[in-house]
Order: C-alpha cells, then sequence, then structure tokens
C-alpha cells in the first residue's frame, strides 16, 4: 500500500471514525449538563425567550456598533478567512468529489483558478490573524496550545492544498497525499481543540441569547 | 551425424551494412534518428549524431523473454506507428530470442537462446515481458521445462542491461494484483545486481521502448530514470499536466457521463474517474498509432495502467480525491456505515457518561456544600448558563 492509499483508506478511516465519536462526545456531553435553576421570576415566556435566542445567533455574530472601532478590523479578518475556507473547502471540484464520495450527492463548483486565488488570498489571511494573535499584548495573552494548534492544522491542510495544485516540491501523488493526511489530522485534533467552535457557536448564542431573554436581559 | 546448432536470428553485424542491404539510404536514416531524438526531446543535433554513432554500431544483441503476460506489449511493439522504422529497429538490434515472432521452436529455440547468451555474454540487452510466478515451485509459467525464474536468473548474468516491458515485468501488473495467487514479481524482485530500466505502460507506448532502445544503442548510457526506474523524458510529466483536456479541468467544466454535452466538447474526464493526475506517462504527447489518438483523446479516462499497483488502486471510475474504504480500495458503504454507528453509539455513551459524572459530582457538592448563604456557596461545578 502506497502513502496515496494509506491516507485515502485506512488513516482516513480512522480520522473520520475519531472525528464522528469525538463531536457526538462533545455535544451529547454539553447538551446534557443541568441547566441552572431559575432563582428570579421569569420575564419571558419559553416561546418568546426561545426566539429571542435565534435572533442573538444574528446580532452577536456582528460586531456591536459601540465597539466597531475596536474590533471591526479583528472581524472582518476572521469572516474573510471563514469565508475563504468555506469556498475552498466546498467549491473546489475535487473536494465536493470527496464529500459526495462520503454524502452520496455532489453540487456545482468553481473554477480551479478561482479556488487557487482564493486559496492564496485565505493563506494570506490567516498568516495575518496570526501575526495580530502575536502582536497584540491582550491576545497574546489569551491564547493557549490550543489556539496555535488549531492554527498549525488549519494551515498546513490550506498550504499543503496549494502545493498539490501547484505541484510543487514533490510527485503529485506524495504531495496529494500529504495534503490527505493533514486533513486526516485536522480530523482527528478537531473534537479536542477549538475547532469544535463549529459546532459549539451558534448553540451557544442561542442559548445564551435564550437565558439572558428569559432573565429580562438583552442579548 | 550430430545437427549443428541453429544460429541467432540475424548475425551481428554493423548497423550500415545493413542499411546498404536494404537498400535504406543514409537521408532516410538521418531523417528517422533525427525523429527518434526529436520523441526523446534531446538536441536536434542530436539526431545527426545519433545516426553517425549508430551507423558504425555494431547490432547489440538481444534476447526478449516473455513470461506471465498477456503478449499485450509485444502487439503494441509490432504495432509501432511506421512500418518501415519497425523493420528498421529489427535491424538495428539482432534480435536473437523472442519465443513469439522466431520461427524455431521447443528445443532449437532454446538452443539459439543459449548460443546468444554465450556468444554475447556480458553484451547484450535483455528485454522482459510479464511478471514472474514463484508459486507453486514455479510451475505457473515455464519454458522447455524450466520456470520462469530460472530462466530470468540466468540470462541476467550476462545482460549489459535489462529492459522491463510493459507494467507486469515492472512492477508485477495484473499477475501481481491482491491476491497474487500465483505468487508473481516483478524482474526488479529478482534480479538486484543488473542495471533496469523499466519502461511500463499495459502496455506500454511501442515509441516509448524504441526510443528508450535505440538511446542506449547509440550513447551506451542508459537515459535518466526516475523513482521507478523509468526514463524521465517518457515518464518525467503527469498525462493530466500535458492532457489536452487540463484547460477545462482548470475552468471547472467536467463531463459528468460518457455521453454528454460536456464529454462530447472535450471536457476534463475527472469526474468519471481519469487518473491522469497521478499517472506518469507520455500517452498525451506521444500518442499511440503514430499520434493518432490516445485513451482520454478517445473519450475514456486514463487507468494510470503505467503506476505500479494500478490493478489495487480502487475503481477506474472512482473520481481521484474520493474516499477509498475497503482492503482494496473498493467502496465498501454498509461497513463504513457500520464503523460510523459503532463510532457515533461510542460517541454518545462517552458523552452520557460523562455528564452523568458532572452531575453525580455537582449533586455531592451540593450535599457537602454549608447551607445557603455561607462561604463556599459558589457553583464550581459544569453547568450551563
Amino acid at each position: 500500500m502506497d502513502l496515496l492509499a494509506f491516507a485515502r483508506g485506512p488513516a482516513l478511516t480512522i480520522a473520520l471514525l475519531v472525528f464522528c465519536a469525538g463531536v457526538l462526545w462533545r455535544i451529547v456531553g454539553f447538551a446534557l449538563l443541568r441547566i441552572r435553576a431559575e432563582r428570579s421570576r421569569a420575564r419571558a415566556s419559553f416561546a418568546k425567550s426561545a426566539i429571542e435566542g435565534l435572533l442573538a445567533t444574528l446580532t452577536r455574530s456582528w460586531p456591536h456598533r459601540e465597539f466597531i472601532a475596536r474590533t471591526g478590523a479583528g472581524e472582518a479578518l476572521g469572516y474573510s478567512y471563514h469565508l475563504g475556507l468555506f469556498a475552498v473547502v466546498l467549491l473546489y471540484v475535487p473536494h465536493i468529489e470527496f464529500l459526495g464520495s462520503l454524502l452520496g450527492f455532489t453540487w456545482p463548483g468553481l473554477p480551479s483558478t478561482v479556488i487557487t486565488a482564493l486559496s492564496v488570498l485565505t493563506a494570506t489571511i490567516f498568516l495575518g490573524v496570526l501575526f495580530r494573535r502575536v502582536t497584540n499584548p491582550v491576545m497574546r495573552m489569551l491564547s493557549n496550545f490550543d489556539d496555535y494548534f488549531s492554527w498549525v492544522v488549519t494551515m498546513s491542510v490550506l498550504v499543503t492544498g496549494l502545493a498539490t495544485s501547484a505541484h510543487f516540491g514533490a510527485r503529485y501523488e506524495t504531495l496529494l497525499a500529504i495534503h490527505i493526511l493533514s486533513v486526516d489530522a485536522l480530523l482527528i485534533w478537531f473534537p479536542f481543540g477549538k475547532l469544535m467552535h463549529a459546532f459549539y457557536i451558534f448553540p451557544s448564542r442561542a442559548i445564551n441569547g435564550a437565558v439572558l431573554a428569559r432573565k429580562g436581559a438583552a442579548s | 551425424m550430430s545437427r549443428p546448432a541453429p544460429r541467432p536470428m540475424h548475425e551481428p553485424s554493423s548497423v550500415g551494412q545493413m542499411l546498404r542491404q536494404h537498400g535504406i539510404s543514409r537521408r532516410a536514416f538521418v531523417k528517422y534518428c533525427t525523429a527518434t531524438a526529436s520523441l526523446m526531446a534531446l538536441p536536434p543535433g542530436l539526431g545527426a549524431a545519433m545516426a553517425q554513432a549508430l551507423h558504425g554500431a555494431r547490432r547489440p544483441s538481444v534476447i526478449y523473454l516473455s513470461f506471465q503476460e498477456c503478449t499485450g506489449c509485444f502487439e503494441s511493439f509490432t504495432c509501432s506507428f511506421a512500418p518501415t522504422i519497425e523493420n528498421l529497429i529489427f535491424d538495428v538490434i539482432s534480435l536473437d530470442y523472442d519465443d513469439t515472432l522466431m520461427a524455431a521452436a521447443g528445443s532449437a529455440a532454446e538452443t539459439a537462446m543459449q548460443t546468444a547468451m554465450r556468444e554475447n555474454f556480458g553484451k547484450y540487452i535483455l528485454v522482459v515481458d510479464g511478471s514472474v510466478p514463484t508459486g507453486a515451485g514455479g510451475g505457473y509459467c515455464t519454458a522447455g521445462g524450466r520456470a520462469a525464474a530460472d530462466i530470468l536468473t540466468e540470462a541476467a548474468k550476462g545482460a549489459e542491461l535489462i529492459i522491463c516491458v510493459g507494467t507486469c515485468s515492472s512492477f508485477g501488473g495484473i499477475p501481481y494484483a491482491d491476491p497474487n495467487p500465483t505468487h508473481a514479481w516483478p524482474v526488479s524482485a529478482i534480479v538486484g545486481d543488473r542495471p533496469i530500466v523499466n519502461v511500463s505502460g499495459c502496455p506500454p507506448i511501442a515509441e516509448v521502448f524504441t526510443g528508450t532502445l535505440m538511446q542506449y544503442v547509440t550513447t551506451g548510457r542508459i537515459p535518466d530514470l526516475d523513482e521507478h526506474l523509468r526514463p524521465k523524458v517518457f515518464y518525467g510529466n503527469t498525462i493530466h499536466d500535458r492532457c489536452y483536456r487540463r484547460p477545462f479541468y482548470d475552468e471547472g467544466k467536467f463531463a459528468k457521463t460518457f455521453d454528454d454535452e460536456g464529454a462530447r466538447s472535450g471536457w476534463c474526464l475527472y469526474e468519471l474517474g481519469c487518473k491522469g493526475p497521478t499517472t506518469y506517462n507520455a500517452c498525451a504527447t506521444v500518442k499511440w498509432n503514430g499520434g493518432v489518438s490516445f485513451p482520454i483523446e478517445s473519450g475514456h479516462g486514463c487507468l494510470g495502467c503505467s503506476e505500479p499497483g494500478f490493478w489495487d488502486k480502487g475503481s477506474f471510475y472512482g473520481t481521484l480525491s474520493a474516499a477509498a474504504w475497503g482492503k482494496a480500495g473498493e467502496a465498501e458503504p454498509l461497513h463504513v456505515l457500520g464503523y460510523g454507528a459503532a463510532a457515533a453509539a461510542a460517541g454518545v455513551a462517552v458523552g452520557a457518561g460523562s455528564s452523568v459524572l458532572a452531575r453525580q459530582r455537582l449533586a455531592h457538592d451540593a450535599a457537602a456544600a454549608p447551607p445557603a448563604g455561607g462561604p463556599g456557596t459558589h457553583p464550581t461545578t459544569p453547568e450551563k448558563d
């Protein structure tokens, strides 16, 4: 079995199983935690607080007017590389074919040249995000191994993907195998690190919004 | 009275003599050499140098052994695009043994091989076609009552160079594919101490074989080889990189079926399982049948036949970037679903277990805590806000 067959076969299978088990462990473990008892009269019905919770996923996903001057640049960077990642992962035809082999359906993609340009842009922004993290004293203090390792794992997928499409540094099948192995590493790390925010971010915003509405506070 | 031993098919002589015998002019010969040099991406000036070297060169003895194979490689070789050129190739070398082509059979053929090996020991070129089975004591492939591995080992001892023609002799090919019932091996696994050049493909392109042979005969040097011992000049690029459909790949235009509008418009066959991106060969440039076409131009994706283990790399029609499940890369969705369900169940169980433990710890802390309002009532256990 060559490296590519290993990466696409056993390594990918194991990575997906770890990803699946790990994500469910984290989600179920969180969902079954006891909800703190209400110690004051509820200011909103369950229905209204649920709607407020859903609205909070939108309102909290945009910088508050008062803070936009301070946080706008950071949020713009964050949105940019997330959108870039989504486009590269979901709209590149070989990726669509890979996801199609897992999901059973496919969708139209973008031209490879567009994806390459987006990948370069996303990787550049990703470097900017790291620069901001290490140069901003507050962010540097808040950051730990998880932040940096998650960055490395995600960036390695981008870089190896670009190298593969450009046939840079090695034979194509070797580069493709390394790229898939980097994806395997990301899948394995995903449930155990901050990458898990992909599953947590919207439910946590909704729950916070609902709880605050229940208490009569603005979210 | 004992019968004299049969002589090889051609007496070794200079190429120039052979050309004169066949009425081939020097001009035609130089043109042929220039074309060959061009095929091998050598500088144009080397064509004349090649002709000069070849003209005075002694025709090297070539022994062509066929083992566990389908004769497709030899068929490809004999279907070389220009018959006059093909004749020339046969006359440039002295093909002293080839059990497919030679008129002699039985012990006469075997004696011809022994004679050629003895008279040209250390100087002949050994061409091998087919894998070498070692199962059942070598009984799966024998010639003259001898196992293929024994014949190869003996013939390799006096070979100046071994050229493996086709994927079977280069990498084991189809006989080597899982479960390899005959315990077949590529030549390189049997012969370790002789220079080997692999001309892989199922079958290989005729001009790739003749070009490799020509370069060695004229320059006396083995061409630059890649990691699989293949001439870089022919195997240096992927088919994908040289494919005329490549621009459509870059534009994101892919045929969805073999007979849709995209396929008819020449769009990329990547989604139909083309293995061009991982296959190194000259199909897209040298092409077949005198440059008429190649599989992708005929509307079918590349099978990756010139790569090691191509038969065990999953479906020919599975997209290259799709996940490969199972031992041989074949899709086994039911097994995958089963594993996935087991992983999901394990994840749910561990998650539920951890939350139960958290609740128990919370209850324990609450029971052990002082009355409300006293010190130490601040909750420290995990709870959702």
